[in-house]
């Protein structure tokens, strides 16, 4: 198993023929193609235990695959966990100013990108505060502010909308796309939500359960800005049921 | 967060505090201030337990024990009578309690050192851990009362020696507390570092030690606890040189000098008190602001 770059321009990031088999015995993931360019939104949907999570652990380099190939052509790579996995002694802006912190950038620099990146995500005027005084999404939004602020070639998304009500997750989406539509970058989005797989993305794999591998490929094919008003219309739902089909004959 | 709380009444004390917070400066003044005032407020819950207990040793004193037997409990104004104004029996027991004070502040001081120390070298590899586990292990089950005297025959019957039997004791809560602590950073959180292509220093420094902060407070304040018993038991062993108050409390013994034996072990028992209470609110006021929180 290889990390490879890729041929830049075509693709930022291509699984080919890719397996994970745990140390226990257990295959999450067999055969897996796909492959994410720039400017690319893809989210991957399936029955929970099919490995999506593991997906992302081999496309960030956490994890090796046990037989096929992953190749990155990303000269930055960013994860948005599930959780907001803030540093809880931290403030908004010194949790997003982290990762520059780590590559050793100087202060006055971190802090101007850290800045940036919480007005990118509608956080102007709560640097000072700590995680425990955010609110669920403002934490996430931290956590995507963190994400952003190297700013990756290649954007890795694992459920980070799961744990929110239904109100603040669809502000989040939108806010998302807002951000995706600016920033270009190559997204890779795990959901378990067929709506949210639809509503953000360029293309909605589905996955089978476990071994998980991608059994079908739906092409969404609306321009970004998608109104959230666009959920209520016909054809998303035809979109949907089309994606929900799928996992149910392969789950 | 914290291993020992007291529950009920600090509820109520915390809500006065909170009021109080909301009135004046908010919730970030200095933090000598929050100390001062977490003090008072934790004070009061624990004045009224004393006040209980002087209660309790009147009842005794005056309904459990015969007149002829009472020399065995003399009543608290009696007690205090007899010797706080009394300079000649007052006098020796501040100097002993200055002694007892000096060897648990050295001796916590000297296991707080070792005991991080300890649990850093534990946390950075798993073979170390299997290596030096056992000791902290071994270090907290021998019962120190079977270790003292070969500490006094090793090491002499001074203030040396009392500070190691200090060490020994606080030593424990230490370790365990702070290599819980480097421990208790989530695995997503190390996943970011590993990503961000953290250095092992790095790791050490911006997660899991920041990480720990909270539970090497409690450790702290467990470690503080211990090392005031530990003073005393060593001084009760070791004998040389000026007296710490342990010193004092067996000499009260030997000679049957109730009033003077019941002062120094109200002597002894406010010093722990105190030192308990001052560590507790620290805790408290340097998580709060840790946290960003009036409260945690």
């Amino acid at each position: 198993m290889t990390t490879t770059p890729a041929p830049p321009g075509t693709t930022t990031l291509a699984l080919s023929g890719v397996t994970k088999r745990f140390p226990t015995g257990t295959t999450a993931l067999t055969g897996v193609d796909l492959a994410v360019g720039p400017g690319e939104f893809v989210s991957v949907v399936g029955p929970s235990g099919c490995g999506k999570s593991t997906l992302l652990r081999l496309a960030s380099g956490l994890e090796d695959a046990t037989a096929g190939e992953v190749a990155v052509s990303a000269a930055t790579t960013s994860y948005v966990f599930q959780d907001p996995t803030l540093l809880e002694w931290r403030t908004a802006l010194r949790n997003v100013e982290l990762v520059n912190e780590l590559r050793g950038a100087p202060r006055a620099e971190r802090r101007a990108a850290a800045q940036a990146a919480l007005d990118l995500v509608g956080l102007t005027g709560f640097e000072m505060q700590h995680p425990r005084q955010l609110s669920g999404g403002m934490r996430m939004r931290v956590s995507i502010a963190r994400a952003l602020v190297a700013e990756p070639d290649l954007a890795l998304f694992d459920e980070p909308f799961g744990a929110l009500d239904e109100i603040t997750r669809l502000r989040m989406q939108t806010e998302l796309q807002r951000i995706f539509e600016l920033k270009q970058f190559a997204g890779l989005f795990i959901t378990h939500s067929v709506s949210e797989a639809v509503y953000l993305s360029t293309r909605v794999l589905v996955m089978s359960g476990r071994p998980g591998r991608v059994v079908e490929e739906i092409e969404v094919p609306w321009a970004y800005p998608r109104p959230p008003e666009l959920r209520y219309e016909p054809e998303f739902a035809a979109l949907t049921g089309r994606v929900s089909a799928a996992l149910g004959e392969h789950s | 967060m914290s291993g020992v709380e007291t529950v009920s009444p600090t509820r109520a004390a915390d809500d006065v505090r909170d009021e109080a917070e909301t009135l004046d400066a908010g919730p970030r003044g200095t933090l000598l201030a929050r100390v001062l005032r977490t003090v008072l407020v934790r004070a009061t819950p624990i004045v009224a337990a004393i006040g209980g207990l002087v209660g309790i040793w009147y009842l005794v004193t005056y309904t459990v024990l015969s007149e002829r037997r009472r020399f065995l409990l003399p009543p608290p104004h009696e007690v205090v009578g007899n010797t706080l104004t009394n300079s000649v029996v007052m006098d020796p027991m501040y100097a002993a309690l200055g002694q007892s004070v000096q060897v648990a502040l050295v001796g916590l001081l000297i296991a707080v050192v070792i005991g991080m120390s300890w649990a850093v070298l534990m946390s950075q590899a798993r073979q170390l851990e299997v290596v030096l586990y056992p000791y902290a292990v071994i270090l907290q089950t021998i019962p120190i009362l079977a270790l003292t005297p070969l500490i006094g025959i090793w090491l002499g019957y001074g203030f040396n020696a009392r500070v190691v039997v200090c060490v020994i004791i606080a030593l424990f809560p230490m370790i365990a507390n702070t290599f819980f602590g480097l421990q208790s950073a989530s695995a997503d959180a190390h996943d970011l570092f590993t990503l961000n292509r953290a250095s092992r220093l790095q790791r050490l420094l911006k997660l899991q030690f920041p990480a720990a902060v909270p539970s090497i407070f409690t450790g702290l304040r467990q470690a503080a606890g211990l090392s005031v018993i530990g003073a005393i038991v060593g001084d009760y062993f070791f004998q040389q040189g000026s007296p710490g108050i342990g010193g004092l409390l067996r000499l009260y013994v030997l000679r049957l000098s109730m009033d003077q034996l019941f002062m120094a072990v109200i002597l002894t028992a406010l010093f722990g008190v105190v030192v308990f209470s001052v560590f507790a609110a620290l805790d408290r006021a340097v998580l709060g602001r840790w946290y960003g929180t009036g409260r945690h």
